[in-house]
């Protein structure tokens, strides 16, 4: 080790580090820094392949199986997955950050770990992640907007701009459930259970592919309490022109799931790391 | 003792039935390295999580640098760096990212951390490293960067869970160097080993815990002087059990572990002029040390 010490310079009274306030409004906004700036290292591939899948799903069914059924309510099929595409990029990014990439720096690099040997509290690490996950679900969503706005898949332009605040509510939704996952995950593996008992019946059940109404009553019933099914309803009716029916309560779902997802996860990863 | 940086009082966590921190009483005096020394599971991590508020403990007090803990455990942190036992740098960062960003977490600015960065580099002897990948330093070189990495933030208290585990000798001499540099500047260490000569060599003061007490405390040579005779002769060979029965008269107390015999003793020259007519015994004469002690008061069976 070298000969001069890293304390040196500031180690005269006044001139060291100031401590910082605890429990600062925004004392998460660290953790959040640091996930983007790892994120921004990778970004291309990370767009890609978050883009990729829903955008496949969309344009291929879309146009593919589109040419066969004509219209669905009363709209090309292409115009009618819109909606579903877009709340299923958005789930699917908010979910993927919160199960593999929170669990690789809870469990494999032990990040959080580090950062709970700061004055941060574990809130703060979870807040930062939940609205991490949150804002890369937002890119998500405007990547798959985009293509929707290029290709004109909307019936009024005006309307869809309020899919912003359905993005961002659908990606805390379904991050604050993913870290709830993650706080009970022994390995990479359990997430396979997640992505097959909720994330894959979710996708064919809430409305992503074909209206809701085609299910027999009890599906349908099933449906309805699924989040996804609350974030079409709401971005559904805004691409193709029209205002959702009960706006307020698909909120309201929506924002109970991710906040009781939160709390959850918040709870039980305080359980597993701070016990 | 009024402004020491870390003191416990009562101390105790239960797991289930199982007390892991037995009403452990410690006080660290500034401007020390004091040595937590004890076999595997005996305390040692949980006692450290408990003195920076990570847990909760069931009974008993800590007050580090002056707060009470956990209850402002933001204020106290704010001023300690903690060097873990696993490492936990950002794989995807460089070495000076690494840094800049474990900045952030105490809210320092990031022209308050990049102005700290080179003498940071300099003390991790990492100097030229700076946009190097973690994943390509060396072990010894991460842990290093970690040591850095918790001076960040000009700590008044350093913190270290077993700092050289895993490392080859070249290293631990590194990072001694590094110890006994902060320890120079008047920073006060608290450090997990068990490593017994690095105990000896950097730490004032040891406390020896087994079973979640603190069994003894004092420096090295007091421990030493206090619990263990003065000289050893380790002695091994195919006729040793044979020669067991005569080096019990030779010197005040002799031990048994795997294939050597311990025999402790003030005046070691009957048992050596005894060996040297075995031929077919080979002998070591070393003074005592710190590891006999830990092992005289620990035991010599394995824990896992």
């Amino acid at each position: 080790m070298g000969e001069e010490i890293g304390v040196r310079k500031t180690n005269q009274r006044g001139a060291s580090p100031s401590p910082r306030t605890p429990h600062a409004l925004l004392s998460f906004f660290p953790v959040w820094q640091r996930n983007f700036l790892v994120w921004k290292k990778l970004a291309a591939p990370s767009i890609l392949g978050n883009l990729a899948d829903p955008l496949l799903y969309m344009l291929g069914l879309g146009y593919g199986l589109g040419q066969f059924l004509g219209k669905v309510e009363g709209v090309p099929y292409l115009h009618f997955l819109a909606a579903g595409s877009l709340a299923y990029s958005v789930m699917n990014s908010a979910t993927f950050e919160t199960l593999y990439s929170a669990f690789s720096r809870m469990h494999v690099q032990k990040t959080w770990d580090a950062i709970l040997n700061t004055p941060l509290s574990l809130t703060d690490v979870l807040m930062g992640e939940w609205l991490w996950a949150a804002s890369k679900s937002l890119l998500s969503g405007l990547a798959i907007l985009a293509v929707i706005w290029t290709l004109g898949l909307y019936a009024d332009f005006a309307l869809t701009l309020w899919l912003l605040p359905v993005i961002v509510l659908t990606g805390l939704c379904f991050a604050g459930l993913g870290l709830m996952v993650n706080s009970v995950a022994p390995n990479y593996d359990f997430f396979m259970y997640y992505f097959s008992l909720a994330i894959t019946p979710m996708v064919l059940l809430s409305g992503v592919f074909y209206p809701t109404n085609a299910l027999p009553d009890w599906l349908a019933g099933l449906a309805a309490v699924l989040p996804l099914t609350h974030a079409i309803e709401l971005a559904r009716p805004l691409i193709l022109g029209q205002s959702p029916t009960l706006p307020l309560l698909h909120v309201a779902v929506l924002l109970a799931y991710g906040v009781a997802g939160f709390t959850a996860g918040l709870t039980l990863t305080r359980r597993r790391l701070l016990h | 003792m009024n402004n020491s940086p870390l003191r416990l009082t009562g101390l105790t966590k239960r797991y289930g039935g199982q007390t892991v921190v037995d009403a452990i009483d410690l006080t660290i005096a500034a401007g020390q390295c004091h040595g937590l020394l004890g076999p595997n599971g005996a305390g040692k991590t949980t006692t450290l999580r408990l003195a920076l508020g990570l847990i909760e403990a069931d009974a008993g007090q800590v007050e580090l640098l002056g707060h009470i803990m956990p209850a402002e455990s933001g204020l106290a942190r704010a001023r300690v760096g903690v060097v873990p036992q696993v490492d936990s740098l950002d794989p995807d960062f460089t070495v000076r990212e690494n840094l800049l960003t474990y900045g952030r977490y105490f809210g320092l600015s990031r022209a308050k951390v990049e102005d700290r960065v080179p003498d940071l580099l300099d003390f991790a002897g990492l100097t030229g490293k700076g946009d190097a990948s973690v994943t390509s330093l060396s072990g010894g070189m991460k842990r290093r960067l970690t040591l850095a990495r918790a001076l960040v933030n000009d700590p008044d208290l350093v913190i270290l869970d077993e700092p050289t585990t895993g490392l080859d000798p070249q290293a631990r001499h590194l990072v001694w160097q590094g110890l006994r540099r902060l320890i120079g500047k008047g920073k006060t260490l608290l450090l997990t080993t068990h490593f017994m000569d690095e105990a000896e060599r950097l730490c004032d003061r040891i406390s020896i815990i087994d079973r979640g007490r603190i069994i003894v405390e004092g420096s090295p040579r007091d421990l030493i002087r206090a619990h263990i005779e003065p000289q050893v002769v380790e002695v091994y060979g195919d006729t040793l059990a044979d020669w067991r029965v005569c080096a019990l008269d030779l010197c005040q107390r002799c031990e048994s572990a795997g294939e050597t015999l311990f025999c402790y003793t003030a005046d070691p020259e009957p048992v050596i002029a005894e060996l040297d007519k075995q031929p077919t015994l080979r002998y070591l004469h070393r003074p005592a040390n710190l590891e006999d002690v830990f092992l005289k008061l620990t035991g010599r069976d394995l824990r896992d």
